[in-house]
């Protein structure tokens, strides 16, 4: 196989892998953060304010990484280097 | 389908393009100003408001309100900065719904550019605050030794500002894209409908970030100084 195909391979599987994982460890970071914002509101109606605020920052926060690997996927997909580079 | 908006190029004469992300970031600034002009020609103290100066009131009040619960400071200084991000990057997210219509914010010069600016305004506002000496001063705490770290912590916050934003609102069209050839009848709607909602949510985030940002320059610098004074005392 040429080198064109081996780039070609290895960036889809590896853009694959790279969303797989990176959504892997957001998902159960952003599940904690909602289930502990749940319960302290429960806990504490009054302060459901600065608490969902709180939680929005810092889900936001959680969410960056997944965006991270998700632009890193796109890249190996759409723009490639190496692919251009190999044409 | 594109991830780099700055290719799709409108006009060219020689040296000089305007692409879409210029075309769409003067759309939205020429909008912005030209329908806050229109409403604050003839604003009224007294008697019944037109709806569109309530819509201006609401929106700086909420702003405001936002700021002083953020910083637990008085917002004035801070508003025309945070304010004017959220307005824009908001709006810009917002028109995303027009057909035709590409977010500059889909583009990683656009939010490279906002992310540059909470870069500067950071040491700006502190320095406003405290001076330039206690600002310095906050580099090299608690030790010296972490210099180096709180300098890589400044830039790679402002990567992460940038990306995080590209990276929503890019994804979002790339999904509608996306959708557009698999399931073309219903799906894009839905997928329109919580791009919306993601982006007037990162929108709502850049503003907060570059609050929490700016407002912890400022009070770490405080604390020092009270703590300066206590020992002194």
């Amino acid at each position: 196989m040429d080198n064109l195909g081996f780039v070609g391979i290895i960036s889809i599987a590896t853009a694959g892998i790279t969303i797989a994982f990176g959504s892997l460890g957001p998902a159960l970071g952003q599940g904690r953060a909602v289930s502990q914002a749940l319960s302290s509101i429960a806990q504490q109606p009054d302060e459901a304010n600065t608490i969902t605020r709180t939680l929005f920052v810092g889900l936001a926060m959680i969410e960056s990484t997944a965006i991270y690997c998700f632009v890193v996927s796109m890249i190996l997909i759409f723009a490639n280097p190496f692919w251009t580079h190999f044409l | 389908m594109t991830i780099n908006p700055d290719e799709i190029i409108f006009y060219q004469f020689g040296w000089f393009t305007i692409s879409s992300t210029i075309f769409f970031t003067w759309l939205v600034m020429f909008l912005l100003t030209f329908g806050s002009w229109l409403v604050t020609r003839k604003l009224t103290s007294e008697g019944e408001l037109s709806r569109w100066q309530n819509l201006l009131e609401v929106l700086v009040v909420g702003i405001n309100n936002q700021i002083r619960e953020v910083s637990r400071q008085e917002p004035g200084q801070y508003l025309p900065f945070v304010g004017t991000l959220f307005i824009f990057i908001a709006f810009s997210n917002l028109l995303g719904i027009v057909p035709g219509y590409t977010p500059p914010t889909s583009s990683l010069s656009t939010t490279a550019a906002l992310a540059i600016c909470v870069f500067i305004a950071v040491p700006v506002f502190g320095i406003i605050q405290i001076g330039v000496l206690n600002y310095l001063k906050q580099y090299i705490q608690p030790t010296f030794f972490m210099l180096p770290f709180n300098i890589i912590g400044e830039l790679s916050r402002t990567l992460a500002l940038a990306v995080r934003l590209y990276g929503n609102i890019m994804s979002g069209t790339i999904i509608v894209a996306i959708l557009l050839t698999i399931t073309p009848l219903i799906f894009p709607v839905v997928m329109q409908a919580l791009g919306l909602l993601t982006g007037l949510i990162q929108a709502y985030i850049f503003a907060i970030l570059a609050m929490v940002y700016i407002a912890s320059a400022s009070q770490a610098q405080r604390e020092i100084a009270k703590k300066g004074e206590r020992s002194n005392g």
